[in-house]
C-alpha cells in the first residue's frame, strides 16, 4: 500500500445503503464508491429522498451496510467498536437535544468522552484540546453562556467545536445549515471549509446549499435515481450531473456561473 | 468550569444540611429531645434520660436512615429515569415498578377473598409484604428487561413500562372490588407508604440495596451524560446504549424496588427532587446532579417525615401525603419566580 493510499481518511468499495426491515432490505442507493482524503471538504447533494441522510448515518455506523464495505482510516467500519470508532468519526446531527441547559464549555468537554476516564474526569489535555475548539469556531466570548441561550447560528457553532473537541479524522455534518439564514449558512461552510484546510480533518456534510457546496467544496457526492456521482465539482459540472439533478421546468444549471437559476 | 466551584460549594451545603435536617428529624416528635442530647447519644455519650436513648437508637435514628435512603434513592432513580427517557414527566415508577408492588402486596392483604383462606395463611408472614412487593416489583422488573433487550427504541420500554403499571393496577382493582373492608383498608394503609416500620435489620437490607444502587449509578454518570445528546450522538462518543440502558433500569429498580418493598409506594419525591435541584443549581451535568440529587432527596424526605410525626402530638399523618403536600407547591414556586424551565 503505497503512504498516500494509507492516508485516506474513508473509502467506501461498492456500498449499497438502505434500511433493513426483518430479511427485507430497501436499497436507497448502490455501488457508491468515495474516497477522501485528509483536509479535504466533501458536499453530498441530492434532492430530498435521495439518500443524503441515509448515507451519512450509514458512513457514522448509525444504521447498518447493506451491501459493500466502508473503510474508516484503513478500519473496516462494520468491525470497529463504538468506543474505537469514537476515536475516528464525529458528529454534529440535526436531531434534537434532550437538554440545552449545559454551558457551551460543557457541551464542547463531551467531545472529550471517548478519551477520559469511567467518570469523564477532564485532564489538562483535554481542557487544551477543548478550548483550542472553542478557538478555531471563535465562540469564545460565548464559552460560559447556556446553551439554551443561543441563537441557531451559535449553537451550530457549538456543535462543531464540540466535533473538533473530539479529535478524530472525519467529522459528518448532517445539514449543518437547516435553519439558518442566507449569512449563516455561508459562514458555516466557510468555517467548515477553513477548517479542514487548517486541522487537515476530511469533513463530510450533507446540505440543499449546491450553490454555495459548488463554490467551496473540495468534492461533491451526488446522490440521484438509486446512484451516485463523485468528483470535483468542475468534474461532476462536466460530465453534465448538476445539470440533471432536477426537473428543468423551474431551475436550470447554468454552466458559465456555476449556480441554478430561476428560469 | 466557572460554575463548577459554586456548585461544589452547593453541594456541599446540601450535605451540610443532610445532616443537619437529620439532627432536627431525630430530635422531634411525640417526645421532643433535645438536639445536644440527639449528637450525644450518637456519639455513645452520656444522656439525661435512658428512655432518650432508648427512643433514639431503636425507633427515631433507623426512621431517619430509612428517610434519607428512600429519599436519595427515589430521586436519583427520578433522575437516571428522566435523562433515560428525555423526559420530565418520569420518575422512579414509570417502569411499573410500584405498581408491580402494589399488586404483590394487594394479594398478600386480599388474595384470601378471591383465592381462599389457605393462600393468605401462607403470605402473612412477618416478612411477607416485603417478600411480596419485591416479588411484585421483580415480576415486572423482568418483563421490562426482557423488553429493552429485544427493543432498540427506548420510548417503546417507556410505552411498556406504563401498560403494565396500568395493567397491574388492574388486577389491583378487581381484587379490591371483591374484598371485604376491612382487607380493603389494610392495603389502603400500606399505599399510604411509612418509615417507622423497619427494624436494623430491615433497614441494613434496605441500605446494601442502596449502596448497590448507587454505585451503579455512579458508574453511569459518564453515559448519563452522553445521554444528554441524544442516543445518536452518545453511540458516537462510544456510549454502549444497550449496555448502560440496561445498568440505568438496573439501579433504579435496586432502587426504587427496595424502597417500595420496606417503605411502600412513596409518591412524588422522584419526579420532583430532580426539577426541584435542577432549579436551584442550573447544570445538567450529572457529575453535579447525581450527588446534589441524592441530599436533595434525602432533605425532602427527612422535612417531610418531620411534619408527617406532627412534633409535640400523638398523631402522624401519612408519608404519602406530605411529599406532595410539600413538594408541588416548592416546584410551583420555584418555576414562577425563575418563569423558565430548566431540563
Amino acid at each position: 500500500m503505497s503512504a498516500k493510499s494509507s492516508n485516506i481518511v474513508l473509502k467506501t468499495e461498492n456500498l449499497s445503503i438502505g434500511y433493513r426491515k426483518k430479511k427485507q432490505e430497501q436499497i436507497v442507493t448502490s455501488g457508491i464508491d468515495i474516497t477522501i482524503n485528509p483536509g479535504e471538504l466533501v458536499a453530498v447533494i441530492g434532492v430530498n429522498g435521495a439518500g443524503k441522510s441515509t448515507l451519512l448515518k450509514t458512513l457514522s455506523g448509525i444504521i447498518q451496510i447493506i451491501d459493500g464495505e466502508v473503510f474508516i482510516s484503513n478500519n473496516k467500519l462494520s468491525k470497529t467498536e463504538p468506543d474505537k470508532l469514537a476515536k475516528h468519526i464525529s458528529l454534529v446531527l440535526t436531531e434534537q437535544m434532550l437538554s440545552k441547559n449545559l454551558s457551551v464549555m460543557e457541551l464542547v468537554a463531551l467531545g472529550r468522552q471517548p478519551y477520559t476516564n469511567w467518570i469523564g474526569r477532564l485532564t489538562k489535555k483535554d481542557l487544551k484540546k477543548i478550548m483550542h475548539a472553542i478557538k478555531l469556531v471563535n465562540i469564545e466570548e460565548i464559552r460560559n453562556q447556556k446553551c439554551h441561550e443561543l441563537s441557531d447560528g451559535q449553537f451550530q457553532k457549538v456543535l462543531i467545536a464540540r466535533a473538533l473537541a473530539q479529535d478524530t479524522s472525519l467529522i459528518i455534518l448532517d445539514e449543518p445549515t437547516t435553519h439558518l439564514d442566507l449569512y449563516h449558512k455561508a459562514y458555516v461552510l466557510k468555517l467548515l471549509q477553513k477548517l479542514s484546510k487548517e486541522t487537515g480533518k476530511a469533513i463530510i456534510f450533507a446540505s440543499h446549499e449546491i450553490n454555495l457546496a459548488l463554490q467551496l467544496c473540495d468534492k461533491l457526492v451526488i446522490l440521484k435515481d438509486k446512484k451516485a456521482l463523485f468528483g470535483t465539482p468542475a468534474e461532476l459540472i462536466g460530465t453534465g450531473a448538476l445539470s440533471d439533478l432536477f426537473p428543468k421546468n423551474l431551475i436550470q444549471f447554468d454552466k458559465n456561473s456555476s449556480s441554478f437559476k430561476i428560469k | 468550569m466557572l460554575n463548577q466551584r459554586k456548585y461544589t460549594a452547593a453541594i456541599i451545603l446540601l450535605f451540610l444540611a443532610v445532616i443537619i435536617t437529620a439532627l432536627f428529624n431525630i430530635s422531634l416528635g411525640s417526645v421532643n429531645i433535645p438536639i445536644q442530647e440527639v449528637t450525644a447519644s450518637l456519639f455513645g455519650l452520656k444522656v439525661e434520660k435512658d428512655t432518650w436513648r432508648y427512643i433514639i437508637l431503636n425507633y427515631r435514628l433507623p426512621k431517619a436512615i430509612t428517610a434519607i435512603i428512600t429519599g436519595s434513592g427515589l430521586a436519583v432513580s427520578g433522575l437516571l429515569m428522566q435523562t433515560l427517557f428525555r423526559n420530565p414527566l418520569a420518575g422512579p415508577y414509570v417502569l411499573g415498578l410500584s405498581s408491580g408492588a402494589s399488586l404483590g402486596v394487594a394479594l398478600v392483604f386480599m388474595g384470601a377473598s378471591v383465592f381462599g383462606a389457605s393462600f393468605a395463611a401462607i403470605m402473612l408472614s412477618e416478612w411477607s409484604l416485603v417478600i411480596a412487593s419485591s416479588l411484585g416489583s421483580l415480576l415486572v422488573l423482568f418483563a421490562v428487561i426482557l423488553a429493552s433487550i429485544r427493543l432498540r427504541d427506548t420510548m417503546a420500554i417507556l410505552i411498556i413500562g406504563l401498560m403494565f403499571a396500568s395493567l397491574t393496577a388492574a388486577i389491583v382493582s378487581v381484587l379490591a372490588y371483591f374484598s371485604p373492608a376491612s382487607q380493603l383498608q389494610q392495603y389502603v394503609f400500606w399505599s399510604y407508604g411509612s418509615l417507622g416500620d423497619l427494624s436494623w435489620d430491615e433497614v441494613l437490607i434496605l441500605g446494601l440495596f442502596w449502596i448497590l444502587g448507587i454505585l451503579i449509578t455512579i458508574g453511569s454518570i459518564k453515559h448519563l451524560n452522553s445521554l444528554l445528546l441524544g442516543e445518536k450522538y452518545a453511540r458516537s462518543l462510544g456510549t454502549n446504549i444497550k449496555r448502560n440502558r440496561f445498568m440505568i433500569i438496573i439501579a433504579t429498580s435496586l432502587l426504587a424496588g427496595s424502597i417500595t418493598a420496606f417503605a411502600g409506594p412513596i409518591a412524588f419525591v422522584g419526579l420532583a427532587v430532580p426539577h426541584l435541584i435542577r432549579q436551584v443549581i442550573p447544570s445538567a451535568n450529572h457529575i453535579t446532579l447525581v450527588p446534589a440529587v441524592i441530599f436533595g432527596g434525602a432533605i425532602l424526605m427527612l422535612i417531610c417525615d418531620i411534619i408527617a410525626q406532627m412534633p409535640g402530638s400523638e398523631f402522624s399523618l401519612p408519608i404519602n401525603a406530605i411529599t406532595s403536600l410539600i413538594g408541588a407547591p416548592v416546584v410551583i414556586w420555584l418555576l414562577v419566580r425563575k418563569r423558565k424551565f430548566n431540563f
